[in-house]
């Protein structure tokens, strides 16, 4: 119930841009003579959705551990609230940033609630731990978990962890969220639902930066789009304004088309398929439509 | 399809199925009920097993003499005075600081495998497969055979503590590789730890005279035998201090579990935990096998089946497995004190007897799960 105030509240949101909660300039990393990230500048704002795409190696992960405080880039600043990242605490960043990374294991069979109530470690010692139960209980849910909790965390396939893990980070309550690739393993309703709470957590005055590969994911769900390419920010802004069909062709290298949704007018992205060129689909005559048929039949 | 797909779907009640009972049915307990009944029988089983064999032996005492004996000790006019004529001494003497090793070895080795476990993220981690115990007792028979005496009675504990820190780091820092520790690096690590401890036991074997190739000897096979209080005041305030030091570790292990990155994004200090808790490893491993000799696989075995009993949450799993230890190798000391009338088997012979092949299901078993060799 409060979830829900708290999204119709935040639909004001461009007033709530009071200023960056992190804050990088300038971010390089080098690795063995290769620069993985060249000199980003980027401002993650409060009450937005911010996704950060790009080609494979374009330095998107890697962007990420920066953020997240795992990685000191070999140039440049991070500051997290105005203070260097480097010296926040660990402890105290944990009440304030959760990270969904991509590869998510366990090491011993911890049910799933246990796992999400790893989540509120954080918060022990302080007033919010009285609300730990709550908070899982809600998180699990947001998650749509609530069924997987007594089940054994190896014992569940890749969607199913990646969304028990996304319920842990939810349950850290932080304010700023650091995802990367929360939906790669999902299927559309969950792949929705995920991104869905995303919005609403930023509606709600929090900040959220999201790793995604899926473009039309992006434009849909996205206040803001940055566009990483060979470590360097290629475009960054609105989603209309950054998702064209020129600069993605350009930077995926690869043809890329983006329009009007006919209905919604909602934008779409679509990479052209080599296999999906005009009239192959329909054309009978086609050599691979028929033997399709068959393997269907 | 619309176009107004209201952002907060998810929260919306509609879109949940409702299951029955779905919002009053609490969410699974953080610490099972099992817990409880599982620490009520192993400490029962303590009990019962630390008077049975204090009273076993070439000299038997029923179990009412030894209370009798025992409440005497301690100034209490309680119970009956044990029959034969030496038996109070026998008991006070002999069987009582060798049951109380027992409890105190068999509580650090089986903390130390648990410990060790949850920093490596691996179930096969143990102070005697990766060759802690072989580090220690390296250390231990060297200040035999030199005739190092800087700290009195303490040099050999203390040199083993040496021993088996640098044996647990040298694992660390060999067997690890991006925060986890593959199955397959951890054990050929062991191995060759193992091999080098074991050549370095020859030379001393070799080096030494007679008497001290038999200590150097029992060490590599372990024994209670000639347990005496002098060495339990010793080992005593180790282990006590290395559990009380695990079981506040235990939560932030549980966090370990999810990974560095992720222990570190929940906050957890990781570098600082890891070498605390490779010390602590080290403690109790020197504490064990200071006067007790490599008693192998019982950090392997009890933890282990405590998991299978109450899950892995660290917080139980430290003390209970301490609990269970001291069980394991109480049972084990009896048995190996009445197997064979008139001999005192080496106790860490019947360790590796049973826990040898549990290892090897152990091993089949984690190979069988996704990931345990990658």
């Amino acid at each position: 119930m409060s979830a829900r105030s708290r999204g119709t509240v935040g639909l004001v949101r461009t007033d709530r841009r009071t200023g960056a909660l992190l804050r990088a300039r300038g971010a390089t990393v080098r690795v063995d003579g290769t620069t993985l990230l060249d000199g980003v500048d980027l401002d993650v704002l409060a009450g937005e959705v911010l996704v950060v795409v790009g080609p494979n190696g374009a330095g998107k992960s890697t962007l990420l551990s920066v953020l997240a405080g795992d990685r000191a880039p070999d140039a440049g600043t991070v500051t997290f609230d105005g203070a260097p990242l480097a010296t926040v605490r660990p402890a105290e960043l944990a009440r304030h940033r959760g990270v969904l990374l991509q590869e998510n294991r366990v090491s011993f069979p911890f049910r799933v609630v246990d796992v999400v109530r790893m989540g509120r470690a954080p918060w022990r010692g302080t007033d919010a731990e009285d609300r730990d139960e709550d908070v899982v209980a809600r998180a699990l849910d947001d998650a749509d978990v609530t069924r997987l909790a007594a089940r054994r965390y190896p014992t569940l396939s890749g969607g199913e962890k990646s969304r028990a893990t996304f319920a842990r980070v939810l349950a850290q309550e932080p304010r700023l969220l650091l995802l990367d690739e929360p939906t790669a393993a999902l299927d559309v309703k969950h792949q929705e639902r995920v991104l869905a709470r995303a919005r609403e957590h930023a509606r709600a005055g929090g900040a959220v930066v999201v790793v995604l590969h899926d473009l039309a994911l992006a434009a849909a769900w996205a206040d803001r789009v940055l566009v990483l390419a060979g470590g360097r920010v290629a475009a960054d802004g609105a989603p209309a304004a950054v998702l064209t069909t020129d600069l993605l062709t350009a930077v995926y290298d690869h043809p890329v088309d983006v329009l009007p949704h006919p209905v919604t007018g909602a934008l779409l992205v679509l990479p052209r398929h080599a296999a999906g060129t005009v009239g192959a689909p329909a054309d009978p005559t086609a050599p691979t439509a028929p033997s399709l048929a068959e393997d269907l039949a | 399809m619309t176009a107004t797909v209201p952002t907060d779907a998810p929260a919306d009640g509609g879109t949940r199925t409702a299951l029955p009972g779905d919002d009053p049915r609490p969410l699974p307990p953080a610490v099972p009920g099992r817990v409880a009944w599982l620490f009520g029988g192993l400490t029962a089983a303590l009990a019962v097993l630390a008077v049975v064999s204090a009273g076993s032996g070439q000299l038997h005492v029923p179990p009412d003499e030894v209370l009798g004996a025992l409440a005497r000790g301690l100034g209490l006019d309680l119970g009956p005075e044990p029959s034969h004529p030496n038996g109070y001494a026998a008991l006070w003497t002999i069987r009582f600081p060798r049951v109380v090793m027992a409890i105190l070895v068999g509580a650090a080795l089986a903390a130390a495998g648990a410990l060790m476990q949850g920093v490596f993220g691996n179930p096969l981690a143990e102070p005697g497969v990766v060759g802690v115990s072989s580090g220690a007792a390296v250390a231990a028979s060297a200040t035999i055979v030199l005739g190092v005496t800087v700290a009195g009675p303490w040099t050999t504990a203390g040199a083993a503590f040496l021993g088996g820190l640098v044996a647990t780091f040298a694992v660390y820092a060999l067997a690890r590789s991006g925060g986890r520790t593959e199955v397959v690096t951890l054990v050929l690590t062991g191995v060759a730890i193992n091999a080098v401890c074991g050549a370095v036991l020859a030379l001393f074997t070799f080096l030494g005279d007679t008497q001290e190739r038999e200590q150097i000897i029992f060490w590599q096979l372990g024994s209670l035998n000639g347990t005496r209080w002098a060495y339990v005041g010793i080992v005593a305030p180790l282990v006590l201090v290395g559990l009380v030091a695990s079981v506040l570790m235990a939560r932030r292990l549980d966090l370990l579990a999810l990974g560095e990155r992720s222990a570190r994004h929940l906050g957890v200090d990781v570098e600082r935990l890891r070498i605390v808790a490779v010390v602590v490893v080290a403690l109790l491993t020197a504490a064990a096998v200071a006067f007790c000799g490599i008693i192998s696989f019982v950090g392997l075995v009890v933890p282990h089946l405590v998991r299978m009993a109450v899950g892995p949450g660290h917080r139980v799993l430290v003390p209970a497995s301490a609990l269970g230890g001291a069980v394991l190798l109480l049972a084990a000391d009896l048995v190996a004190r009445t197997a064979v009338p008139y001999a005192d088997l080496p106790i860490g012979m019947l360790t590796a007897l049973v826990g040898g092949p549990f290892f090897l299901w152990l091993v089949r078993r984690t190979r069988r799960q996704a990931g345990g060799w990658a």
